[in-house]
């Protein structure tokens, strides 16, 4: 089964990058653009039909490798 | 001393502290790759070199700290012996819960390198023993992901058990200011872990061991570290 994994910065975490991406869009033009923030997204196959042990391999492998909790938070979704 | 280098894929400053643990100690340091599950029997000290192991994939450290090399060098450090990550080596340090905090992008976006000068917070660990306190010493950095951030409550800790090994400061000693390059919060460095045992620091003491190149506030260091193992 697929499912979406998103990992973003938590509130208060300085985003240096997201700053910049920000002030680029502002000389671009694009205006009225409030804040930016940057995160990770990644798309995830799995060998399991059963959403139950999808979660736990999501949960497992986002507090293990894919989210560093200290600035990161994560959410997932499963596709079906 | 018994000291052991970690080499990942893309480890780039191993040579380095190499040269600088021989001049220290008198031998050689072993090269141990990352691939393997133990260390030589007898290590005193392992350090985790600098570079750029896998690419800065994911984050900084990440992948490399959880290579099967890096259960090893934890438990090493549960048994109190001494490990040192510089630059990366800090990045993967704090990845694999052997120091708090994280590393992230420097606050002003850029690749940093150049000459750096640091305050020594205290002299009474096996790394900084060859120093004054208070000393102020000039190294070098060579980063882009240096900006130390911790949450409010390990910060506290830190400052409270004395586990702030540098701080960023200016030919004169000054903390805060210009003189902190990336944004760290409180000015951090370097930090130690509970038992100062673990030192992870973003400067390069390595690349300051010879007068040839440009200074040697660097061999203190492992000058300190060949003594105390």
């Amino acid at each position: 089964m697929k499912a979406r994994v998103t990992v973003t910065l938590k509130t208060g975490v300085l985003d240096p990058q997201g700053k910049a991406i920000q002030g680029a869009l502002g000389s671009l033009g694009v205006d009225g653009v409030e804040s930016v923030r940057q995160g990770k997204l990644f798309d995830v196959e799995l060998a399991t039909s059963d959403p139950a042990e999808a979660e736990a391999t999501l949960k497992a492998m986002c507090e293990k490798l894919l989210a560093n909790t200290v600035i990161e938070s994560y959410r997932f979704e499963i596709a079906g | 001393m018994n000291a052991v280098v970690i080499l990942f894929p893309g480890s780039n400053r191993e040579r380095d502290v190499a040269n600088a643990l021989r001049r220290a100690g008198g031998v050689a340091p072993k090269i141990v790759w990352h691939g393997e599950t133990e260390l030589p029997a007898g290590t005193d000290l392992v350090v985790l070199p600098g570079g750029f192991s896998y690419g800065d994939y994911l984050r900084c450290g990440a992948i490399a700290a959880r290579s099967p090399i890096m259960d090893a060098v934890r438990a090493h450090a549960a048994r109190g012996g001494l490990v040192l990550g510089i630059c990366n080596g800090f990045q993967i340090a704090v990845e694999a819960g052997l120091l708090p905090g994280i590393l992230t992008r420097n606050a002003n976006l850029r690749f940093l390198c150049h000459a750096q000068h640091l305050r020594v917070e205290r002299n009474d660990t096996p790394f900084t023993r060859r120093y004054a306190e208070g000393q102020t010493i000039e190294v070098c950095i060579a980063h882009g992901e240096g900006n130390y951030f911790a949450d409010e409550e390990t910060l506290k800790r830190l400052e409270g058990e004395g586990r702030v090994a540098f701080r960023y400061c200016d030919a004169n000693g000054e903390v805060g200011g210009a003189a902190n390059v990336n944004g760290s919060i409180n000015d951090i460095a370097g930090v130690y872990s509970e038992t100062f045992n673990v030192l992870g620091m973003m400067p390069h003491p390595e690349n300051l061991v010879d007068a040839a190149v440009g200074g040697i506030d660097g061999a203190a260091l492992f000058a300190g570290l060949a003594e105390a193992a």
